[in-house]
């Protein structure tokens, strides 16, 4: 009964009490139920607009969380579920196995007018981050940007402890960032994409807007499995022979499609900002080089198909070569007439000018361009070179450029001409991208089978014969029939003319020469004699056996079988049957054992040697196949070798 | 409602308790406060990161809270009217002497005085005990002044209702001034008040918030948010839409949350967000469902009673309950501007909590069956 009394409150009745919570049913009967009956139908309004809220934020619920397809935009922060403009295709080699892709990541912004306390965020944030300094945060946290980036590519911790910071107006952004699965191995022929996932360079620029708009992946002709044993093996022998850069590439002879591509020093993509100009220069693509001796392989293919010469012609060379004030010397005399294999085989400078001043310095000019060797490269890269030769080329220029001297051209050039020496005539334009379509590429005739046949002949005595300057490759290899031909250039001084001291070498090789499937080159950039090599440091020495080494290695995993292998071993022709009739569920190592009858039907004019294999033996690569037997390779050396020897003593 | 646990033959306290008190209003209310437990296990831990404490920090405290409500609900559940009438009078000025010390003394925490230290651990915010004693209260007054002829209740009522918005608003508290005065309105208007005053006294609440969007800077800054977001600082609820949106049908799973994370009142303000984000859309209907029962379910049995102070009592309470519950999760959705404001049962909070305990033992107090199927007293 507090504060109920009141002196001022009349009295109804008077002498009652006023006591009326006792019994107030019996006095006040019909005020209460009144009263009653107004409090129940008020208690019904309030109830129903309860309901009618409690309904409408149900409804709410609904609509936000059910039937919500979009994003509102003032709630969007961040990009949703829609293709984010940084996706990019992934590039896969050609087993499909991944070269680049991307990956999800979180990028750190601001809207720096809704951060409250710039420099406290930025004390959090550098204490967080440490490597965003305290002075750059704050500056970019008062610049009144609404969107600045503060950081990109957060780890999942970092940007757990970054939310747990709780600073207002500071947003995390989905995003992508490109990966290299294989850190350094494709450095230069990828490239690299910048933050906004542009490509840089390689094939990531050259393919920059398909990457960027489509979602199949690029398909490129590299073999991670190639690439990585080249890249190794190169690495290796570039420590061996103490030389300060090299480049390797492996091509398929019969598509120009490119197997492996490596030029060394590389750079790790992911710190492509930090790597040197030499790191990013790609030699196989765009450096040019003096191929030196490897070189007379064109001379002798151009004498041979113009019919100047043929195997039996010989030419003097007794004496130097005197024009004007230069001249020519072999570095290792035998002071006789050579025949032409003779003449590869230990590389005689006088023996190859002779024979390309017999052809002629039109001819000569006619067969490089016929060779692909004059115009600049074909390749799917922005990074091509176009070949050096003199404008006027006199008398002088055709001995040298006979022997590899005063033209530079980049390894791709060579690696393709070459493989149009063994393939059986046919030039292919180098690609990096692996011909899907499954027609078979087309090629420019460029000499005929009979030269071709004669060049894999003289490639392979080069390798295997005393004295052979190759004959360290074929050691390397291991069983595997290699050919092929050693360059050796003194590199250009810093006051130009020739440098004794310094030089660059190269192998250019084809396996297996009996039906070669594959050229490898191997370039070294000023390699050194060792003791093995008896302080020797020209080609025949480094980089002959580096790309034996190669041939060693990768044979195998194109499905090459070396020398001699047993053919009729049950257990290995049922298992490799089975892969052949595509039962093979394993796709990695698929494509590698196919290819073999692919390879066997290229429709090209000439007939390339392994045109005459048979379908159904895709592993009978031996020089003891019968195919091979009558004018094959076999046969021609035999009758080669007889000569030259014989000569030679 | 035959209940054979205890049978109608156990005439002690607890048995009679037992099977008068209202079953369904008791079987929500356990159930609201175990979907509590749930997010207060999911929402502790990261706002316990924030400020340094150990994980469990804030679960801890609710856990030890928790009992000490569920005791001060059932005891008062105990209660006849007329005992919960003479316990809310005394809770009542109690309080109210207390919050007049947290306007006087107390300690501020962000921009506002509403906590009470008592030693160096207890800390208590009275005024969440205030308003349901004070709707008991003017129950009384309201009932008072209609059943006896020539009493000021009305008077009273409103002269009780100035002082405490005066205390209220002085700390300055709008959320809760709005709350006491919403309540307070709903009670005039159940206890009869002419149609024409109800709508003189739905201008005069207009009146009142639009005059507090000019009179109170903080409350102007969250209107202008609220109906433009782009201006100023929007985030939290810019966070729990996302929140309710990533939540879905099935959420993302207990723990999955991540706007609890991103919000520093994901345990407080914003757990309905978190309950979106990490159950989906039917845990968020079953809160919504359970809310809208026990509100309307204590609306109908006051309903059926005779006495109108009880009435307006349990009408009182309900809306309180039931206004502080659509409020806050209205405020989650942007249905409204951010209050804050806890969700019942559910929000962290131990003061709340035991509020809520007392306010609770007094709906069920009050709605406990008083007379058998016959009509007879009990």
């Amino acid at each position: 009964m507090i504060g109920v009394r009141s002196k001022r409150r009349p009295f109804l009745y008077p002498g009652e009490e006023v006591r009326p919570s006792r019994e107030p049913k019996l006095k006040l009967h019909g005020t209460t139920k009144h009263a009653i009956e107004t409090g129940r139908m008020r208690l019904i309004a309030t109830a129903g607009l309860f309901g009618a809220a409690f309904l409408m934020i149900s409804l709410r619920l609904v609509d936000l969380m059910v039937l919500n397809d979009e994003t509102p935009a003032v709630y969007s922060r961040s990009h949703g579920a829609a293709r984010s403009p940084m996706a990019r295709a992934d590039i896969v080699d050609r087993n499909g196995i991944i070269i680049a892709t991307n990956l999800p990541t979180v990028n750190l912004y601001a809207d720096t007018h809704e951060v409250p306390d710039a420099k406290e965020a930025a004390t959090k944030l550098a204490a967080t981050l440490t490597d965003l300094k305290h002075d750059e945060l704050v500056r970019r946290l008062t610049s009144g940007q609404r969107f600045m980036y503060l950081r990109r590519n957060l780890t999942p911790e970092d940007q757990m402890t970054v939310n747990r910071l709780g600073i207002p107006g500071v947003y995390f952004e989905d995003s992508e960032s490109r990966a290299y699965l294989h850190s350094s191995l494709f450095a230069q022929v990828i490239g690299n994409t910048d933050p906004d996932n542009h490509g840089l360079g390689g094939i990531e620029k050259s393919f920059d807007k398909q990457l960027a708009q489509g979602n199949t992946p690029l398909m490129l002709s590299l073999d991670v499995r190639v690439q990585s044993a080249v890249h190794e093996t190169l690495a290796a022998s570039i420590v061996r022979y103490r030389a300060v850069a090299g480049a390797a590439v492996v091509m398929d002879v019969h598509s120009g499609e490119v197997l492996a591509m490596v030029s060394l020093p590389d750079f790790d993509p992911k710190a492509m900002n930090a790597a040197s100009q030499d790191e990013r220069f790609n030699r196989s693509t765009l450096g040019l080089f003096e191929m030196g001796s490897a070189f007379k392989l064109f001379t002798a293919a151009m004498a041979l198909e113009t019919g100047s010469a043929d195997l039996n012609s010989t030419y003097d060379t007794a004496e130097p070569i005197k024009i004007g004030r230069f001249t020519i010397h072999d570095d290792h005399p035998l002071n006789r007439r050579l025949t032409v294999p003779e003449i590869l085989v230990h590389s005689s400078n006088i023996g190859a000018a002779k024979m390309a001043l017999d052809a002629g310095t039109e001819t000569q000019k006619s067969y490089l361009k016929k060779f692909g060797l004059l115009s600049q490269l074909e390749l799917e890269v922005p990074e091509r070179g176009t070949p050096q030769f003199p404008s006027s080329w006199r008398d002088v220029n055709t001995i040298t450029i006979s022997y590899g001297h005063g033209i530079s051209v980049t390894p791709v050039h060579m690696a393709a001409a070459v493989s149009a020496l063994v393939n059986g005539g046919t030039l292919y334009t180098p690609t990096l991208v692996r011909n899907a379509t499954g027609e078979a590429p087309v090629g420019q005739q460029v000499i005929s089978k009979k030269t071709s046949d004669s060049m894999r002949a003289m490639m392979r005595m080069i390798a295997t014969v005393d004295g052979g300057t190759g004959r360290q490759a074929d050691a390397a290899a291991k069983g595997y029939d290699i050919g092929g031909k050693t360059g050796s250039a003194e590199k250009v001084g810093a006051r130009g003319g020739y440098s004794k001291s310094s030089n660059r070498t190269v192998f250019v090789s084809a396996f297996p020469i009996s039906a070669p499937r594959y050229v490898v080159f191997v370039l070294l950039d000023e390699p050194h004699g060792t003791k093995e090599t008896y302080n020797f440091a020209t080609a025949g020495w480094n980089a002959a056996p580096t790309a034996g080494n190669i041939v060693n290695k990768i044979g195998p995993m194109l499905g090459v079988f070396p020398v001699g292998h047993d053919d009729n071993f049950a257990p290995l022709n049922t298992l490799m049957q089975a892969y052949s009739n595509g039962g093979g569920s394993d796709d990695y190592a698929k494509p590698v054992l196919v290819k073999a009858p692919t390879v066997a039907a290229p429709k090209t004019t000439a007939e390339p040697v392994t045109a005459e294999k048979p379908a159904v033996d895709p592993y009978g690569e031996s020089d003891a196949d019968a195919e091979e037997a009558p004018g094959g390779i076999g046969d021609l050396i035999g009758t080669l070798r007889t000569g030259g020897t014989g000569a030679a003593q | 409602m035959t209940v054979h646990t205890l049978t109608r033959m156990d005439t002690s306290t607890v048995g009679r308790w037992w099977w008068t008190v209202d079953k369904w209003i008791l079987a929500s209310t356990v159930l609201l406060i175990g979907i509590g437990i749930l997010l207060n296990l999911s929402a502790g831990p990261p706002a316990a990161g924030r400020i340094h404490a150990d994980t469990f920090h804030f679960v801890r405290k609710q856990m030890a809270f928790l009992p000490l409500a569920v005791l001060v609900a059932f005891l008062i559940s105990l209660m006849a009217p007329v005992s919960v009438r003479r316990f809310a009078v005394i809770g009542f000025c109690a309080a109210a002497f207390l919050t007049f010390l947290t306007v006087a003394f107390g300690s501020d925490i962000n921009g506002a005085k509403r906590w009470l230290s008592i030693g160096p651990i207890m800390q208590g915010q009275p005024s969440e005990f205030l308003k349901p004693f004070f709707a008991v209260v003017s129950a009384w007054m309201f009932s008072e002044h209609r059943m006896r002829e020539n009493f000021p209740g009305n008077m009273i009522a409103g002269g009780l209702l100035l002082v405490v918005l005066a205390m209220l608003l002085s700390q300055p508290d709008i959320g809760m001034s709005t709350v006491v005065s919403a309540v307070w309105a709903a009670q005039f208007f159940m206890a009869g008040l002419p149609i024409f005053w109800v709508a003189l006294i739905v201008v005069a609440g207009v009146s009142a918030i639009v005059g507090a969007y000019f009179v109170f800077p903080h409350v102007t800054s969250r209107v202008d948010r609220f109906l433009d977001p782009t201006v100023g600082d929007s985030y939290q609820v810019t966070q729990a839409m996302r929140a309710f949106q990533q939540g879905g049908l099935f959420g993302r799973g207990p723990g999955e949350g991540r706007v609890k994370e991103a919000l520093p009142d994901a345990h407080t303000d914003f757990i309905f967000a978190v309950a979106g984000e990490e159950f989906g859309v039917f845990l968020c209907l079953l809160i919504v469902a359970l809310f809208a029962f026990i509100v309307i379910r204590a609306l109908t049995r006051a309903m059926r009673e005779e006495n109108l102070f009880v009435l307006l009592a349990v009408g009182g309470l309900s809306v309180q309950f039931g206004l502080q519950a659509m409020v806050n999760m209205a405020s989650s959705l942007h249905m409204m501007p951010t209050k804050g404001m806890t969700l019942p049962f559910i929000s962290y909070g131990g003061s709340s909590l035991v509020a809520l305990g007392v306010v609770m033992g007094m709906i069920m107090a009050l709605t406990r069956r008083r007379r058998d199927p016959e009509g007879r007293a009990l």
